[in-house]
């Protein structure tokens, strides 16, 4: 799987990594200088998730960060000045002060939207977003991250199954770092792979390394390009470990010893470094140049932070609503015919088929399409779901399955077993349809090398 | 397809077959009309919520949208009030006008850190406007019980960044909703449900807004102002009609906006008659009807000459059965006897 980056990629997530981390160490010196007003949240050991898939994504692709996410900031193009005036309070922070730490966001060039203080409800905004482009023909994938703690919201369940049910080009990031504040990931959820969640919105889902930013970035992009290819969203799950507390304030004495060893061990960077020294991708002079870049631009951008100005206190009174097109000109960019949406014209079929939906004992094995509204289809997409139509072979696995099992039971003789073994023969037509529907998924698609990165069930 | 219900003529007419201006209509149609004709102006406009395609909505006012404008434009969803209001603010983000709707506005709630903390922040905080709208029928009086009545519109008009109408007649609700539709902000749109088969209205045939933020003067009168929207705007017109009679005259204004509050129309008001009465159907307590009266305290003291009089809904959940209900709601004779009351100082 590294193999396939190129060296200039692998430099890219190295120098992005490296780039988190220093705003993040720089912004630790300013907070025990008092010059932070808030909270701190660190993301230290967790960079790898945050700039490997980050990187995954297109110019055009949206996200939306969460607390523990400066490094899918930067690579987005986010200055890092506007990470420390934001936390610094300043007036030429993206907010003007309104609001502080990675709560800003870009909607017209860099296509960020700002998190909120509540877990979760990013989900179906992101869907919105995704279900949009897709409307305006935009072609963008939507992306964002949920922590262990977060993924146990309503809005989380609300969100990832209506963006299920609408097939929207979204992908989200489960960061597991093991706990949320001081709660262990045990306490939580009753689940060894939080991935095992996309199983019930019926969506294909990844398991990666988070501490391996090449096999994070590697899935990420394998779960973009699905994404965008209309096979609706992914979840990936990114284990790792928060190896600060919640925030700066927080020493985390609950964490034991052992298990923050064990990860320091197992720190992003040095991983991937120790790669790039042994692969020859990295020598010592790039290695330094990277530094001293990182450097140079941290200290211009830590003092354009330093010698801003806190906002006027006026400031407080303005722009709750906005007071129109002099404000905002609000304008959908569309890249597809408008013409094309009245008379409706679906960008994709809107019907699909849930695999095994409608199948009962008396229901002759077919599977019901799920109507989502009839409108017209495009022939491209006609071509498709014909061609999948063909290479479904599920039916004529079920009766094989389902006759197999009921000739065994005939042979045993007794009513009771009989009833008993009808019970059966429906578990292991349904087991039939599963192995099946592994099967001709296993097929298709490419399953990437590494062993950590498991295949989506679709 | 499971509706083959008629879907609205493209001339916006009605899918009772009057065509646009032909004839009366009643509330429903006329926020049936105002989604049509909004999303045949502007295909950046969409709907989105539960049964709102297929079904035509619970009330039946997207009736005929999803064959006239397809699936990707009138967007069922599955029960989750919070996925709906956070994907239209989602959608909004990249220049859509989504136009949401709660089944029954009651259900608001279950979206109410999705509309309070995310929706209506984003302009201050990060220059994020979401222009959506969140439309639903509220209101009591139908025997529809605690989950089916309410009128919820006082936890939102505490939130600073949203905008909240309440309208009481055809022509308000398709111009107002109108007027929300293209406005850039979140917007709130009570929707009476006693109100919408029980009247109709005469409807201009050219396409209208009503502004947003201003009150109408329904009735003028030099003794008493009553402050009142939605429902409560008809018993309160009743109320005034009944006193004509016995030589009190009374002015009664129709706020439609709760959020902004057109101070400037009431402290006029209050100027001519120095006596305020408010009814509203929501319950008393934290109801508008109280910041009126702070409003009036602070800059129209002077002005009055009487305490500010109100007739809500008692502080209690909204009770089923009918007589429970009828004792529970405000209606015109309340309406009288406060204001005969009021009439005397």
């Amino acid at each position: 799987m590294k193999k396939e980056l190129t060296r200039q990629q692998h430099l890219d997530l190295y120098y992005y990594m490296r780039l988190n981390r220093a705003v993040e160490d720089t912004m630790v010196k300013l907070f025990r200088q008092n010059k932070i007003v808030g909270g701190l949240y660190s993301s230290l050991g967790q960079e790898a998730i945050s700039v490997g898939t980050a990187s995954a994504l297109e110019k055009k692709d949206w996200i939306a960060p969460m607390i523990r996410n400066i490094g899918a900031l930067l690579v987005k193009g986010v200055p890092p000045r506007d990470i420390f005036t934001q936390h610094m309070a300043k007036y030429t922070s993206p907010t003007l002060g309104k609001d502080g730490t990675s709560h800003f966001g870009d909607l017209e060039k860099l296509h960020i939207v700002s998190p909120i203080s509540m877990l979760g409800d990013l989900i179906p905004v992101m869907t919105g977003v995704a279900m949009a482009g897709r409307y305006l023909g935009q072609k963008i994938v939507a992306m964002t991250w949920i922590g262990d703690g977060g993924s146990s919201t309503g809005v989380f369940h609300e969100g990832l199954n209506f963006a299920a049910t609408q097939k929207a080009p979204f992908v989200l990031i489960l960061e597991n770092n093991g706990w949320a504040y001081s709660t262990p990931v045990r306490r939580q959820v009753p689940l060894e792979n939080l991935a095992d969640r996309a199983k019930a919105y019926g969506i294909a889902s990844y398991i990666v390394d988070g501490n391996d930013v090449a096999d994070v970035y590697s899935t990420a992009k394998e779960a973009v390009h699905r994404a965008r290819a209309g096979e609706g969203p992914i979840l990936i799950e990114a284990k790792t470990f928060r190896r600060m507390g919640h925030a700066q304030h927080d020493p985390a004495e609950y964490v034991p010893k052992e298990m923050r060893e064990y990860w320091e061990k197992r720190d992003p960077i040095l991983l991937h470094e120790k790669f790039l020294t042994e692969a020859k991708l990295l020598d010592v002079k790039t290695k330094k140049e990277i530094e001293t870049k990182i450097e140079a631009l941290l200290s211009q951008e830590r003092d354009f932070a330093e010698n801003s100005p806190m906002p006027p206190p006026e400031l407080a009174e303005k722009g709750v609503y906005c007071s129109g097109d002099d404000c905002h000109k609000i304008q959908p960019r569309w890249e597809r015919p408008v013409a094309e949406v009245t008379p409706p014209k679906s960008s994709i079929d809107a019907s699909w088929v849930v695999e095994g939906f409608g199948r009962g004992k008396s229901s002759g094995g077919g599977t019901a399409p799920i109507h989502f509204g009839d409108t017209a289809q495009s022939e491209e997409r006609k071509e498709v779901e014909e061609k999948l139509a063909r290479a479904r072979p599920v039916e004529v696995v079920i009766k094989d399955a389902a006759a197999k099992s009921a000739k065994n039971a005939a042979s045993n003789g007794r009513k009771a077993e009989k009833a008993r073994a009808g019970k059966d023969a429906s578990a292991t037509n349904r087991k039939a349809v599963a192995n099946v529907v592994g099967k001709s998924v296993k097929a298709g698609a490419k399953v990437p090398a590494k062993s950590m990165a498991r295949k989506g069930r679709r | 397809m499971a509706n083959t219900s008629k879907a609205p003529t493209d001339g916006g007419g009605n899918s009772d077959g009057n065509t646009k201006g032909g004839g009366p209509v009643t509330f429903l149609e006329a926020i049936k009309q105002a989604m049509f004709e909004e999303m045949q102006r502007d295909p950046a406009v969409v709907v989105i919520g539960e049964d709102v395609g297929v079904y035509g909505g619970a009330f039946k006012t997207s009736e005929g949208l999803l064959e006239k404008f397809g699936w990707e434009r009138v967007i069922d969803t599955p029960i989750s009030e919070s996925a709906i209001i956070g994907a239209a603010c989602g959608m909004s983000y990249l220049g859509l006008r989504p136009i949401c709707e709660m089944q029954f506005i009651d259900f608001i709630v279950c979206a109410f850190n999705q509309l309070t903390n995310f929706v209506a922040k984003g302009h201050y905080l990060w220059n994020a406007p979401a222009p959506i709208v969140v439309r639903g029928p509220s209101g009591g009086g139908v025997h529809g019980g605690p989950f089916h009545s309410a009128n919820p519109e006082m936890y939102f008009v505490h939130t600073p960044g949203l905008k909240v109408i309440y309208p009481s007649t055809p022509y308000d609700a398709k111009g107002l909703l109108k007027a929300a539709v293209r406005d850039n902000n979140p917007v709130l749109f009570f929707e009476h449900k006693y109100l919408y088969r029980r009247i109709k209205e005469q409807l201009p045939a050219e396409d209208y807004t009503v502004p947003i933020g201003k009150a109408a003067v329904r009735r003028e009168g030099k003794h008493l102002t009553i402050l009142s929207y939605a429902a409560m705007m008809h018993n309160s017109l009743e109320a005034a009609e009944a006193l004509a009679k016995e030589g009190i005259e009374i002015e009664v204004i129709d706020l439609r906006t709760l959020l902004p509050l057109d101070e400037e129309t009431i402290l006029k008001s209050v100027k001519k008659t120095n006596r305020v009465l408010v009814v509203h159907e929501d319950t008393k307590t934290g109801g508008i009807a109280g910041e009126i009266a702070a409003i009036l305290c602070e800059k129209a003291f002077g002005d009055l000459d009487g305490p500010v009089f109100r007739v809500t809904a008692l502080d209690t959940p909204v009770p089923y059965s009918p007589p429970l209900e009828e004792h529970f709601l405000p209606n015109t004779q309340k309406i009288v006897a406060a204001a005969k009351e009021l009439a005397r100082y």
